[in-house]
This record gives C-alpha cells, sequence and structure tokens, in this order.
C-alpha cells in the first residue's frame, strides 16, 4: 500500500525534558526489587562475619547451627572446599602487583570487621539469622594495620602474612620532564590532603537469589547490580559453571554508585550453595552489612606539588599517592586511583608531570569504584592547590585558574598526561558561573564582613574540573592493564506490527536509560517515542553487554543505539527501494517514512517495510528477512565534560557549623538528551559530592571496628542538610560521537567537594586557617579557628596542618 | 503467635503473627506488599513510610501486633482510581531516580501537607529529615511537594 497523505513533520525526542517512562511503576509501589522475588521452596541465606580486625582462625563447627530450627545447611570456608571461590581483580596495575587470595569464606585468617566466616541456610530469614549464633568460631586474635603508613612500616603486622609486604603495588606515570620545569620554577609549592574513605550508601541494600534449575537448566541469578554482563562472566570464571549455563539478571536496581560494580562473596556463594541444594536461595543485605562489606570508596593520602612562576603560571605537577586498599583486592581496587593519574593535570596547561600511586594493604574493609573514581580524589588535589596557590600568591582564585587553562580556541589538546580533548570552553562556562553566583558582589560583601569582624564569614570556593568519562576506549583500557573492554552492544528491531524494540547492553540503575534510549532510538527512526521499548539487565534477553559505570552509558551504550537503528534504516531503504521500484540511492527517509526524492506522493512507512520483512513474501534478492541490526560500538577516545562550579558558605565562627548559602553549577556535557534527566544527574552527584566535604566520613576504632556502621553515625546528608542547587549549562558539542554528547553521571560529584572545601577555607584564612581535614564538621572548623587564634593568627608552621578527630602523622602535612 | 487485624490499602486481614515481626516485614512477606521498601535497620532512611491511621510511620519500627485494629496506607493504595496529586508531582518533577527511596518519600510528603498545606522550602526539608535519598540530592523533590501544594485540585490523574 502506499501512503499519499502528507505525514505531519514529527519534533525531534532529543533535546526534549520529557518525563520519564519508568516512573509510572516506581511512584505506584509496582517495583521489582530483587527482594520482592519470592520463588516456591526458596532457602535464605545468612552469613556469619568476623568481629575482629585481624585474627587467625583455629576452628570452626557448623554443626550446631544444624541443629536449629529451620535450618537446611550450614558451611564454613573448608567445608565447601574447592567451591569456595576466590573474587578474581580484574585490574592488576603492575606487572609485579601482589594480589592475595580473596576466598568467599575466610579460612586461615580473618582480615577486617566483616570478613565472611561461614553461612547458614534457613527456610526463612529469621531462622537464618538465628542460627548463626550457634557456629563455633576460635580466633586468636592478630595485630590489625590500619593506617596506610603504619602499614607499610618494616615491622608493621602484614595483613596477608604469605605476601610478605603491605605494599600492593607502585605504579609510575610521566608526561614530559617534570624535574626540568621544576628547575626552571620560581618557587615550588606542596600540600598534603587527604581524601577520606567514603561508604556508597545506595538506598536500596544489595540482595542475590539464585535459581538452580532455570527452564532451559541454567542457574538464573537475580542481584541487585549495576554488571549483569560482568557479572555473569566473573560468575562462570570463578564457580567453573560455563557461562552458557547462567543468566544473570538486574531487575529494578535502587542505586549504586560504583558499589555494585561488583563481584560479591554472597553472589558467588548464592550460586554456588543453590545449585549444591537444588533449591532456590535468597540472600538480602541489612544496612549494617552495607556498611561493613559493601565496598568503601576514595581512602588517599594526597601529595601534590606545583612548580610554578612568580606569576602563577604552572610549569610542572608531582603527585604522589597513597591509595588505601583495604584487606583485599576486589575487582578493580587497585586501578582506581590510576583512572584519576591522567586528571590530576586537569585543564591546565604545563610542561612536566610525574605521578605515583603506592596501594596498600590494612584490615579494613575493601575499596572500589564510588561514583567518579579516582577523578574525583584528583579534582579535589588540584583544585584545592590552585585555591591555596592562589592564596599564597595574593591573586584572584579564578585569575590564577584562567592564566593556566586550556584556552577554547586551543582545542583539540593533547595533555601532559597524553589524553586528547576534543572540545571544551572553560571560559564561558567559567563567565556564566560568574556571573549567577554573583561573584563580585559576594567578594565586596565577604570583604565587609571580615571588616567588621561578623561572627559569621563568607566564603566563596571555586572549582573549575573536566572528567575523563565514558569508559570505552578497549585499546587504552588494555594498555593500563584491565583485562576487558570498554565497548558496548544494542540491538534495534521493528516488529511485525512496527513496534520498536531497543536491546541494550547498558543496565540502569536509576539513570533513566528507558527513556532517553527511547528518545534517541526514535529520533534515529523517525517514530514516536512511546513506540520504542528499552530492554535490558538480563543477560537472557540482552546477551552482550559491559553495562553501567564511569559514565559511560550515553557515549558508548547509546551511540549503538544510534548505530544500530542506522543500520535498520539501511536495511528498510533496500526494501522500501524495492516496493517502490526505485533505486535505493533515490530515496530518502523523513520522519519514520522513504520517499523518491522530488516526488514524495509515493512512500512507505517504517511499519510497512517492518511487515513485508517479516512475511518476506517480497523481499529484493539478497535481503534477509526480519528487519533488525548490532551495533557494538567502541569508541577510539574517553569523553571530556567540564564545568565551573562555585560555592558560597557561611560560618558561624562561634559554633564552627558551615552553611551553604548559594551553590553555582555551569556544566558542559556538550549536546543533551533529556535536560531533565541530566539536571537531576547533576543534583544527585553534587549532593554526594557536598557529602564528602561536610559530612561524610568512615571511621573505624583502634580495633578496626567500624564505628561508623549505621546511618545513625555516617552522615547522608537529609534533605535539611542540603541546599537547593543553581544550575545552568554552555553547550560545546563533543566532536568524537554523532550525537555531540558528553557523559554526565558523575560530574556533580567529581567537581562539588574541592568547591566546597575551598569555600570553608576561604571563609577562615583570615585566622591563619589554610586547611581543614574532611569531613568539615563544626567540631573540625571550631578547632581550625581556635586552634589559629590561639597562635596569635599566626601559621604554626608554613604548609598544611589539618585539624581534628583522629590526627595521623599522615594528615599533617608541611610546605617545601 | 499473636492474632492481628488489619485494614491494608482498603482491604481486611486477620493473621497469626509472632510477636517480634515487624509491620513492615508482615506487609512485605504475608501480604505480598512488596511496593514498600526496606532501606536500614536502624529506622532512619524512611523508605518503609506507611500510613497508619492518616499518619506517617516507618514500618520498620512498628510491630505488625502494635498495627491491630489499625487502617494502613501503603503507596500500593495511595492512589485512588487515579494517581494523589504527590504521585503526579514526583513524575513531573523529575522527584526520583532509582526510585527505591520513593514510595516512603511520598508517602512522607503526603502527611507533611496534611499537616502543613502551604509549607515553605525551608519546611518541607525539615518535614522530611527522616526520609533519606541519595540519588536526587532532594532538589526536585522540595520542587514536588511545592507542585503538589500549589495545585492540589489540578495535579491529579495518571500520566
Ligand atoms: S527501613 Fe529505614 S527507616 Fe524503615
Ligand atoms: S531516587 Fe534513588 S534513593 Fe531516592
Amino acid at each position: 500500500m502506499t501512503e499519499t497523505v502528507e505525514r505531519p513533520a514529527r519534533e525531534n525526542a532529543v533535546g526534549q525534558p520529557l518525563r520519564r517512562k519508568e516512573d509510572a511503576r516506581l511512584v505506584t509501589g509496582r517495583t521489582n526489587w530483587t527482594d520482592n522475588i519470592v520463588l516456591p521452596g526458596m532457602l535464605h541465606m545468612a552469613v556469619l562475619r568476623s568481629p575482629m580486625a585481624h585474627a587467625r582462625i583455629t576452628r570452626v563447627d557448623v554443626s550446631p547451627a544444624l541443629a536449629r530450627p529451620g535450618v537446611v545447611a550450614a558451611y564454613s570456608g573448608a567445608d565447601l572446599g574447592d567451591a569456595n571461590g576466590s573474587i578474581p581483580c580484574v585490574w592488576p596495575v603492575t606487572d609485579d602487583i601482589v594480589m592475595p587470595p580473596h576466598r568467599c569464606l575466610a579460612t586461615d585468617e580473618v582480615r577486617y570487621v566483616g570478613d565472611a566466616v561461614a553461612v547458614v541456610i534457613a527456610g526463612n530469614r529469621y531462622e537464618a539469622a538465628d542460627a548463626l549464633e550457634a557456629i563455633e568460631v576460635d580466633y586468636e586474635p592478630l595485630p590489625p594495620v590500619l593506617e596506610m603508613p603504619a602499614a607499610l612500616q618494616d615491622d608493621s603486622p602484614l595483613v596477608h602474612s604469605e605476601s610478605g609486604t603491605n605494599k600492593c603495588y607502585t605504579w609510575e606515570f610521566a608526561g614530559g620532564d617534570y624535574e626540568a620545569a621544576k628547575a626552571k620554577a620560581d618557587r615550588v609549592f606542596t600540600r598534603h590532603y587527604v581524601n577520606q574513605r567514603l561508604i556508597p550508601m545506595a538506598m536500596e541494600p544489595r540482595a542475590v537469589v539464585a535459581n538452580p534449575t532455570g527452564p532451559g537448566g541454567e542457574i538464573t541469578l537475580w542481584s541487585a547490580t549495576q554488571i549483569p554482563h560482568v557479572l555473569r562472566l566473573l560468575l562462570a570464571l570463578v564457580t567453573g559453571i560455563p557461562e552458557n549455563r547462567i543468566r544473570v539478571i538486574a531487575p529494578d536496581v535502587g542505586g549504586g554508585f560504583g558499589s555494585k560494580l561488583q563481584l560479591y562473596r554472597e553472589e558467588v556463594l548464592a550460586v554456588v550453595i543453590a545449585n549444591r541444594l537444588g533449591r532456590p536461595l535468597k540472600w538480602t543485605e541489612s544496612r549494617s552489612e552495607n556498611a561493613q562489606v559493601t565496598h568503601h570508596g576514595r581512602d588517599q593520602l594526597q601529595e601534590i606539588e606545583l612548580a610554578v612562576t612568580n606569576e602563577g603560571k604552572i610549569l610542572g605537577l608531582r603527585v604522589d599517592l597513597t591509595a588505601n586498599m583495604g584487606a583485599y583486592l576486589h575487582i578493580i581496587t587497585p586501578g582506581v586511583p590510576i583512572l584519576g593519574a591522567f586528571m590530576f593535570n586537569s585543564i591546565y596547561k604545563m610542561e612536566g608531570y610525574s605521578f605515583s600511586c603506592t596501594g596498600v594493604f590494612t584490615n579494613t574493609t575493601p575499596t572500589d569504584a564510588y561514583r567518579g573514581a579516582g577523578r574525583p580524589e584528583a579534582t579535589f588535589a588540584i583544585e584545592r592547590i590552585m585555591d591555596d596557590l592562589a592564596a599564597e600568591l595574593g591573586v584572584d582564585p579564578i585569575e590564577l585558574r584562567r592564566r593556566n587553562w586550556i584556552k577554547h580556541e586551543e582545542f583539540p589538546y593533547t595533555t601532559i598526561s597524553g589524553l586528547e580533548y576534543d572540545s571544551g570552553n572553560y571560559e564561558a562556562a567559567t563567565e556564566r558561573a560568574l556571573e549567577l553566583l554573583g561573584y563580585d558582589e559576594l567578594r565586596r560583601e565577604q570583604q565587609e564582613r571580615r571588616d567588621r569582624n561578623d561572627p559569621v564569614q563568607l566564603g566563596i570556593g571555586v572549582s573549575t574540573f573536566t572528567e575523563m568519562c565514558g569508559l570505552a576506549p578497549s585499546r587504552l583500557l588494555g594498555s593500563l592493564k584491565y583485562v576487558a573492554g570498554g565497548w558496548e552492544h544494542a540491538t534495534v528491531r521493528v516488529l511485525a506490527t512496527g513496534a520498536v524494540e531497543v536491546v541494550t547492553g547498558s543496565t540502569p540503575h536509576g539513570q533513566g536509560h528507558v527513556t532517553a534510549w527511547s528518545q534517541i532510538a526514535a529520533d534515529a527512526l523517525g517514530v514516536d517515542v512511546d513506540a520504542v521499548q528499552v530492554i535490558h539487565g538480563d543477560t537472557g534477553t540482552s546477551p552482550y553487554g559491559m553495562d553501567t559505570y564511569g559514565s559511560r552509558s550515553l557515549v558508548v551504550g547509546g551511540m549503538a543505539v544510534v548505530a544500530a537503528a542506522e543500520r535498520v534504516v539501511e536495511k528498510a531503504k533496500l526494501v522500501a527501494a524495492h516496493l517502490l521500484e526505485a533505486d535505493p540511492g533515490d530515496l530518502e527517509y523523513k520522519d519514520g517514512a522513504f520517499s523518491v526524492k522530488g516526488s514524495p506522493g509515493s512512500s512507505k512507512t517504517i511499519q510497512e517495510v517492518a511487515f513485508e520483512a517479516f512475511t518476506a513474501h517480497n523481499l529484493p534478492d539478497g535481503v534477509e528477512p526480519t528487519l533488525q541490526a548490532n551495533s557494538t560500538i567502541d569508541p577510539a577516545t574517553f569523553s571530556y565534560p567540564h564545568g565551573t562550579h562555585l560555592c558560597a558558605i557561611d560560618i558561624d565562627t562561634e559554633t564552627g557549623m558551615a552553611k551553604i548559602r548559594k551553590y553555582v553549577c555551569v556544566d558542559d556535557i556538550g549536546k543533551v538528551v533529556n535536560p531533565m534527566i541530566v539536571e537531576g544527574q547533576i543534583h544527585g552527584g553534587l549532593a554526594q559530592g557536598i557529602a564528602q566535604a561536610l559530612y561524610e566520613e568512615v571511621v573505624y576504632d583502634a580495633e578496626g571496628n567500624l564505628v561508623t556502621g549505621s546511618l545513625v553515625d555516617y552522615l547522608v546528608p537529609a534533605a535539611p542538610d542540603l541546599p537547593s542547587f543553581v544550575t545552568d549549562r554552555t553547550e560545546t558539542p563533543s566532536t568524537t560521537n554523532p550525537l555531540g554528547v558528553k557523559g554526565v553521571g558523575e560530574a556533580g560529584t567529581i567537581a562539588s567537594t574541592p568547591a566546597v572545601v575551598n569555600a570553608v577555607v576561604d571563609a577562615l584564612r583570615p585566622f591563619g586557617v589554610d586547611d581543614i581535614r574532611m569531613a568539615c564538621t563544626p567540631e573540625r572548623v571550631w578547632r581550625a579557628i581556635n586552634d589559629a587564634k590561639s597562635r596569635g593568627g599566626e601559621r604554626v608552621a608554613e604548609g598544611t596542618v589539618a585539624y581534628g578527630g583522629a590526627t595521623t602523622d599522615s594528615t599533617a602535612g608541611g610546605a617545601s | 503467635m499473636v492474632q492481628v487485624s488489619v485494614t491494608v490499602d482498603g482491604q481486611r486481614r486477620t493473621d497469626e503473627v509472632e510477636p517480634r515481626l515487624l509491620l513492615v516485614h508482615y506487609l512485605r512477606e504475608r501480604l505480598g506488599k512488596v511496593g514498600t521498601p526496606v532501606g536500614c535497620d536502624t529506622s532512619n532512611c524512611g523508605a518503609c513510610t506507611v500510613h497508619l491511621d492518616g499518619k506517617s510511620v516507618k514500618s520498620c519500627s512498628v510491630l505488625a501486633v502494635q498495627a491491630d485494629g489499625s487502617e494502613i496506607t501503603t503507596i500500593e493504595g495511595l492512589a485512588d482510581g487515579e494517581w494523589h496529586p504527590m504521585q503526579t508531582a514526583f513524575k513531573e518533577c523529575h522527584a526520583l531516580q532509582c526510585g527505591y527511596c520513593t514510595p516512603g518519600m511520598i508517602m512522607a510528603a503526603v502527611d507533611l501537607l496534611n499537616n502543613n498545606p502551604d509549607p515553605s522550602e525551608d519546611e518541607i526539608r525539615a518535614g522530611l529529615e527522616g526520609n533519606l535519598c541519595r540519588c536526587t540530592g532532594y532538589h526536585n523533590i522540595v520542587k514536588a511537594v511545592q507542585s503538589a501544594a500549589s495545585q492540589p485540585a489540578s495535579v491529579g490523574g495518571v500520566q
């Protein structure tokens, strides 16, 4: 049939703030969390965890637990034997890295509080939890080592005695010649910062359900994970079950922030034990377990040095990191600080860069990726030192950055660490941010309040950031010794009825992929957004994928959708040309229909073509039935969003209380698919970055007990703790993908922490304060002011002094 | 075992329960009301918030037996044919991302407006202090509550 009516021109969906398709279920409670799943005959698992940070296990006897009501089985590590697999680390950053075993259940020693020792399987979760107390374990206490500097001493207790050292690796990197740059410099400015340990605290705790009797005889694992595809592969490697006999499903997942980018012991145990018992098995993490054993993030001691001219021109940068691995390596633990290595130089031009990072084992929870993974740490250090250097030189912090940043006409620009930034306009974003903040006005007010000794002082903090995201280029990841690639896969199908299916390997957990991918596919195919269904998160229905992390979904996964949709159109064009008895080269495709150029009267819609492709009655020779195409995209480069964040903060100098008065951010993430979703990502990112600056920090006591083990003690900010945000965007399209987009998921977190701490320090500089350790709690702020006051406003020594809490040598620094 | 009789989302139920059974586990595991999730074990997160006789409570801090004789509304029973204006406002204002905190957040916000139909931004923030969200930074949650407060009659209806 040939359509002759005029089709209304369709409006592009990309760029519209479309309301999310996901939300109808979520706001009415029709949800699919893993913990909701109930299967016939399902058993429950509970895990016995070490109460000690370091001890030798001399005996484990699970048999008393077997006598408890409802208990079906109980296992120690020894009971599981060969099935007690080891969690692999897939990022061995150096050839001589120390990678100790990381068994699902500890057998010889426990190495942090929460280390798993045994499990109970029972009829319900209460019975399983109750029976844990019956398990008998004898521990011989060993001295724990909790601080990195102590762990690196020759006489330190060893977290893994068989390794003979607590040093995991030292990774070095250089760009240009730092020593030569330093030799030319007028001054060398060194600072020591502490990037404290954080708990990701996704609101949904982890959960798994393993079903050993899937319809095809495979084992199915539902898991609250960011990475069903990677998880399937890792489960196959650890358990020996063939990959094609494992199906992993990530149903609705309640946030991840990196914490669900992991292979966890409980995932392996559930699969192994469900298989052994032949019954479905569930485990749901409590919040306390989540705080204790779901991996932590950050935790670096940072020494950073700038070699500069008297005018503040940066000649060289040296960074020396100590990064806490925790007690074991998780899948990418060693690689997290390495991701930051390329970001310390940030948006600045220089002649020499020297980087070194030493990973250290301690008797603490393992660390791994947390929103930003390495890049927030890097951005914090460089943006903190830029504000400190500006104060030292008596230059406005914005002006200091202007003297050093890459100018917009210099793009594409290859940085000192060898990355080619494709596009950016730091001037434009900064101008806009200054305007939105009312920077000059606030500086005047600040001076006025300083002059009259206002007990509430005003501080203004700056952070001009960029980041590398869209974790992809497989070759580059390979050159950094990451053992997998970073591609992403999509399939686009137009079904017989004209309904569109987009299959994506990029698995969402709150980011709104279903809506955004529908917008992209709808535009690429010229169909309605509502005609598109997005399929994800199940290795049974979306077999290929590398999943969601590193702000990669849109710039990698989204581009695979674009490419697959374009291939669908290419194929459809052959069919349409055949039906229209025209040459494919003479057809144009617009708003979902093919027509012969110059004679728009006769056309074929994509839906009509799809039906023809389905019946296959009248296809051109050599064209296969069905209308579908795949694409696997492996971008050649990272994505480089940037922006300028400014924070104005009021500090009550009598109580130490800090309150954000205004937070302005102008982000440049290139073209935008859905501005509403983008803003939401920025808001949430800001909240997490601000939380690191002001509220959150992990504290262990001297025995290695996690003091901040619940939401009572670990201060995830609530609504009254945060301001409303002033957000805006500049738009410098990326030149490395067809939509001109850049990643956004981590930007807010990466940029905001230094903006806030810079603001706090800025408020207090007249008191002689030039650093405050995060989190900048009222106590730390108050102490900083009062310690400085008691020194008569003079600095104790040149350089950094960190205040408060469990200050150790590692947290106090000095300038050279 | 103790007997409890409750009305949940309009349905009367009588069950024998263990005295220690938490209301949230009764809802989720006995009644299949899995729309109400659990986010913590210290009554801090608010994910489990429901209405007990019209007032919002954290259902993890109430025993099932304490709810005996009560009327309970969960997120699943909030819509009365049409969505509650707060549900619409959450979607319209993009006040959710992963959605895990959303049921509790919506139930708490409805209660907040019942007590204070025209709250200031500070009052909204203070009123939601017991509900944590890790995704949104609260910015759009505040906007959603403001939006629901400003147009109670006009924002209803399924989107
Ligand atoms: S589950 Fe956290 S308050 Fe109830
Ligand atoms: S939307 Fe994810 S926790 Fe609130």
